[in-house]
């Protein structure tokens, strides 16, 4: 068979069956039971030319509504940001997305000093001591955090904030099903985790206490106020976090979280319909040797020359099996690379010009949506997105929306029953002042 | 400590930038107003400062410090190292795929939705499973994913007692991890010497506790197991589950299929077979397929086809809940795709033809040099042992090091843990005879040099940018991060 993925001449092919001593490559499969043999023709769409697949998918993309054709309001934890264009030159590097996991450090050295690169730079906004690197996203990464603290606290108990990201809280639920933990969720007042009943629900056998900083609602969570609640406890104390915000906010390290997780997909990672994205994990020293997921190191080699390994991989699934820390192989390396890049090259100051564009941008847009009218039911401090009062079914209204090239936000009454009616807006650096007076003008009057 | 390669901190310099936001266009107001004083960030994090070609400099010196399928053989058993198709990527980065929003409303994005059902109706048919959810991220996520679907099957019906997940001595070792993490027991299955499970071991492991078997078939050594349908009678007769793990189904595309062998669940690494690329160890894309009976238990949500186009449904009351944010890796399951129809029913049976001649062709002509373990016809890979070579004081580790001169990247090895100094070789079906032959002389040369002149062996690499590295130093006292100098 001719195929551009198939080297293998007839020739190749006879001088080879000849050498293993069989006259057709069917006696290789002679093993396979004739029972369980497929012998039919597999239901596979025959192949496509590279031309005629090219046009094809490029008809099927185009079905969908893009964020580059249109303008996005729609955030929720996947956002719409700028990507220098360095970042998609740098993943193109074949030795870099054709690799797998650095196994062999010697010929690896490339991914692995761009991974520690990526840890310190996680460490760096986080305020944490390690990071590893990378999960496979913001959701499961907090999962993992769970488990992490009911391995460390060997409590079954986690609480977690209902302001917290939804689809998150769904995914930690899933996990803990599975070892038979409890998880209670802690209400919001004012758009904030009600610290009340919080306290109330405080105990000795709280594995964790899980916040999202800034929370799904985009307001910036109280640590300070949470963090004497949970380690009085003896609670370990869990904080996701959208890393691009903590270029203007205090890091959850400097408020003594001892877990910070979060996705880092504001930095460099496309939307690509929710994955792949890439998660990040830090934790201070003391859970150092109970991270999940690989870690790199730096060390000499023979010569004294600086090099990066693995490390620390007594903790995982290769080496510990059943007893790892987490059974996580494959993570999200490339997106964690796509971040490290995206991260230098905003570098130091771009990273807090870009967040306090976001800010600036959003607050430009809830005003300007309260002038018209619009309440909204949270009053406190908040990063880049906001809730507004529709009065009216959301998709109606983003339905309206879509007629003029918008992508209205999020609707809350999806998770929040109490919020039916209420949009969840994103305004990143991306949003010009024009998108976003047109998208407060198509909205209308929020007196009506 | 010599600094041959800076770190991208080290060329740091404050001035430069890398970057070009647009300017504000809204009244600016100072973030200190915005932000409560504890909340603003005082201390500001240590990110680089360099120019747009100091960090293209810096990346690409590391790339050329890292080895890839395109720059030369990686036949890393159990890890599917074929070729990465370029139009897959290029796919993937088309602004209808890769710049749409997971929460849009779902008439807007009805290409996407139409790319995933049409992906998993090709992935049922090629695994002969009757239903596929793409959400799983990887391999291991997709085997807990595959775990609690079988946990809530027994649960449902009333059955409380399983507790236990039955792997294969021989098994991956994601595959008792993710048992944990799912909450079961492992209890491990021995393998006969000649390298299949063990049927009377199986017997006497099975029970009314056991909720699952996984297997991977072929197995981690390479070889079929072809007791597989007994096998799937014992353990569905004790009332237990029979799960797949895809990582080998290189092997068989076309030539047979798990669902006609008796599994329950499968989870796929696409990221393997089909040719997501492994990124330097991701993202992957790990779905998971079931038979009919375990369906109602699909993380939600599920994609639907209706009358008005394709929908997600989240009304799935038994369902295990969701694995993952939003709807799994789809840029990866595009590429997965493209790839399937690149290859059509014809292209993805060659695939695994000529993966299984590769891997026998080479395992023949090196069997003269190393010791084969297990000497029959093997799928698309096959186990050494380096024991002949350890007599002669020549570790395995020490062959992989020395390979590395050659300019290939080794086998996997000490892998599966069952065989002694293993080195584990698949060759995939995208490297031509001449890279086969090439990486065989080099073998060759390697097991005649432990003969005749081991110290070059026991000392490679001599031509990598470092030598060997001190690992244990890094473990005693790790350094995981940078530090500015003060
Ligand atoms: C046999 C086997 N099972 C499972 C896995 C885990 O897959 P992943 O790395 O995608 O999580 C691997 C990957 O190396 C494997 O080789």
């Amino acid at each position: 068979m001719l195929h551009r993925y198939l080297p293998m001449t007839e020739e190749d092919k006879r001088e080879m069956l000849k050498t293993i001593g069989v006259a057709s490559i069917d006696d290789l499969f002679a093993d396979i039971p004739e029972q369980v043999r497929f012998r039919g023709e597999m239901k596979v769409k025959p192949a496509k030319s590279e031309p005629e697949l090219w046009k094809e998918l490029v008809a099927l993309a185009e079905k969908n509504a893009n964020l580059k054709q249109y303008v996005s309001f729609l955030g929720a934890g996947v956002y719409d940001h700028y990507i220098p264009a360095v970042v998609d030159h740098v993943l193109s590097r074949s030795e870099f997305y054709t690799a797998y996991t650095p196994y062999q450090p010697e010929i690896s050295q490339g991914e692995l000093q761009a991974i520690f690169e990526f840890q310190t730079m996680v460490c760096e906004l986080t305020g944490m001591d390690v990071a590893n690197s990378s999960m496979y996203d913001g959701g499961t990464a907090l999962a993992e955090a769970m488990l992490l603290s009911v391995a460390h606290t060997k409590r079954k108990k986690v609480l977690i904030s209902s302001a917290v990201h939804p689809q998150y809280r769904e995914v930690v639920r899933t996990y803990a099903k599975g070892q038979q933990l409890e998880v209670k969720e802690i209400p919001y007042d004012g758009g904030v985790t009600d610290l009340a009943a919080l306290e109330a629900e405080m105990g000795d056998d709280v594995a964790c206490v899980v916040v999202q900083y800034p929370n799904f609602f985009g307001q910036i969570e109280p640590l300070k106020a949470i963090e004497p609640l949970v380690h009085e406890k003896k609670s370990l104390f869990v904080v996701a976090s959208n890393p691009l915000a903590l270029g203007i906010l205090t890091a959850p390290g400097a408020f003594g979280a001892d877990i910070v997780v979060g996705d880092m997909q504001p930095f460099g990672i496309p939307t690509q319909f929710g994955g792949p994205h890439c998660g990040y994990f830090a934790v201070k020293t003391p859970l150092m040797r109970k991270i999940p997921g690989r870690l790199v190191g730096q060390t000499t080699d023979e010569d004294g020359r600086r090099g990066f390994v693995l490390t620390l991989q007594a903790r995982e699934q290769h080496i510990r099996r059943d007893k790892a820390t987490s059974n996580i192989c494959s993570n999200q390396a490339l997106n964690a690379l796509a971040a490290s890049v995206a991260l230098s090259a905003l570098g130091k100051r771009g990273v807090k010009e870009m967040a306090a564009m976001n800010m600036q941008k959003a607050h430009y847009a809830k005003s300007a949506l309260e002038q018209r009218g619009f309440a909204s039911p949270f009053a406190g401090p908040f990063f880049n997105e906001f809730v507004i009062r529709l009065g009216r079914p959301v998709d109606e209204v983003n339905g309206r929306l879509l007629e003029k090239g918008i992508i209205g936000g999020y609707d809350l009454g999806r998770d929040y029953p109490e919020l039916a009616g209420h949009m969840l807006v994103a305004v990143t650096e991306l949003r010009t002042k024009e998108e976003i007076d047109r998208f407060v003008n198509e909205l209308g009057d929020g007196h009506a | 400590m010599r600094n041959d390669q800076p770190l991208i901190f080290e060329r740091s310099k404050p001035g430069r930038i890398a970057y070009s936001l647009p300017a504000l266009d809204v009244p600016a107001v100072d973030v200190s107003e915005l932000v409560p004083a504890d909340y603003l960030r005082t201390e500001e994090p240590e990110l680089p400062e360099v120019s747009e070609l100091d960090l293209m400099r810096h990346y690409t010196a590391l790339s050329k410090r890292n080895h890839g399928v395109d720059s030369g053989f990686y036949p890393l058993g159990s890890c599917t190292m074929k070729y990465n198709p370029k139009i897959n990527e290029n796919v993937a980065r088309l602004a209808g795929f890769a710049h749409i929003h997971p929460l849009q409303p779902e008439e807007t994005v009805q290409g996407a939705l139409e790319l995933m059902y049409d992906l998993q109706e090709h992935l049922k048919e090629i695994t002969g499973m009757d239903a596929v959810t793409l959400q799983p991220a990887a391999g291991a996520h997709g085997e807990w994913t595959g775990l609690m679907m079988i946990r809530a099957y027994h649960e449902a019906n009333g059955d409380f007692g399983r507790t236990k997940v039955i792997v294969p001595d021989s098994a991956h070792g994601t595959n008792p991890a993710s048992a944990t993490v799912a909450g079961f027991e492992t209890v491990t299955v021995r393998s006969t010497v000649d390298g299949l499970v063990d049927l009377d071991d199986l017997k006497r492991v099975v029970g009314p506790d056991t909720a699952a078997l996984m297997l991977t078939n072929p197995n981690t050594l390479g070889l079929f197991e072809e007791h597989i349908v007994e096998m799937a009678e014992i353990v569905h007769e004790a009332g237990g589950k029979l799960y797949y793990d895809g990582a080998n189904l290189n092997a068989i595309l076309g030539k047979a299929r798990p669902g006609d062998m008796g599994f329950d669940v499968v989870h796929l690494n696409l990221h393997k077979t089909f040719t997501g690329p492994h990124g330097g160890g991701g993202p992957g894309s790990g779905p998971v397929g079931v038979k009919a009976d375990l369906i109602p238990f699909l993380p939600k949500p599920v994609i639907e086809k209706g009358e008005n186009g394709y929908y997600l449904d989240y009304d799935r009351p038994q369902s295990i809940g969701r694995v993952k944010p939003f709807y799994g890796n789809f840029g990866i399951n595009v590429r997965a795709y493209t790839y399937i129809r690149s290859m059509g029913p014809d292209g993805l049976k060659a695939v695994s033809e000529y993966a299984v001649l590769n891997a026998n062709y080479m395992m023949r002509r090196l069997a003269e040099y190393y010791d084969l373990p297990y000497d029959r016809h093997c799928k698309h890979e096959f186990v050494l042992s380096g024991r002949r070579q350890k007599k002669l004081g020549v570790r395995t580790l020490d062959i992989a090091k020395r390979l590395l001169d050659f300019g290939f990247h080794p086998p996997t090895i000490y892998f599966p843990l069952i065989v002694e100094e293993c080195m584990m070789i698949e060759p995939t079906e995208t490297e031509s005879k001449e890279t086969l032959d090439a990486f065989i002389e080099a073998m060759i040369q390697i097991a005649k040099e432990a003969e005749e002149n081991p110290e070059i062996v026991q000392e490679a690499p001599h031509t990598t940018v470092v030598k060997r590295l001190d690992e244990t130093t890094a473990a005693r006292k790790p350094i995981l991060r940078y530090q500015k100098e003060t």
